[in-house]
């Protein structure tokens, strides 16, 4: 599934919205989330995961091409860990709740 | 680095801000919003968002894993993992800090 997929989804789901809104929706959550990591804030989304930063030391690295050392600087990294209800969906311990179906998701059944 | 952690709250809030929506459909569409990607990837799909990120489920072997407290050994099923993939530019715009 890709963006425009989800934005697609969510705008079956809510039929009375215009799908300029639904793009903005998506996107606004998407900002969101990496204007709070650019802070080095944590966004934790019950359920679904958690996002956080992780800092990295400098280094020595080496190109694996030619063997030649490079200094790599230290850096942040984005993290992401899966929340306890989605890892137990993943393994089957939870059942797939059904797609919320609101006014009229008229024939969106997408199965795989 | 400051303490503060943004939740659903928080989303639903800007979501709140940026489209003339109701407070309770705002926070209704985080919610629809996270359980599509949720159900997505149940499904064993992946879910790519250009400029922030994938989501990729991994299968995972079956390893002997050991209890630390006990030592004892215990197998470790087979299981599926998510593993989240930033994209090149979450990676620049964590690293620029804090540019707003």
């Amino acid at each position: 599934m890709t963006k425009s997929e989800l934005i697609l989804r969510i705008g079956e789901l809510n039929p009375h919205l215009y799908h300029r809104d639904v793009e903005r929706i998506v996107t606004t959550i998407f900002e969101e989330i990496t204007q709070a990591l650019a802070k080095r804030e944590r966004v934790e989304l019950r359920g679904f995961g958690a996002f956080s930063v992780k800092f990295r030391e400098a280094r020595r690295g080496r190109n694996p091409r030619t063997g030649e050392t490079v200094a790599v600087e230290q850096k942040v990294v984005p993290f992401f860990k899966t929340g306890k209800e989605l890892r137990d969906r993943l393994n089957g311990r939870i059942e797939t709740e059904p797609a919320k179906t609101p006014s009229s998701a008229g024939g969106a059944g997408k199965e795989p | 680095m400051t303490g503060k952690t943004i939740t659903r709250a928080d989303l639903s809030e800007s979501v709140y801000q940026e489209v003339g929506l109701s407070r309770n459909e705002s926070a209704e569409l985080v919610d629809t919003v996270l359980e599509e990607i949720s159900a997505a990837l149940t499904r064993g799909e992946s879910v790519k968002i250009s400029s922030f990120g994938s989501f990729l489920v991994r299968m995972k072997g079956e390893r002997i894993g050991r209890n630390p407290k006990t030592g004892e050994e215990v197998p470790i099923k087979p299981r599926r993992v998510l593993v989240f993939r930033a994209s090149h530019v979450l990676k620049d715009r964590v690293n620029k800090g804090i540019a707003s």
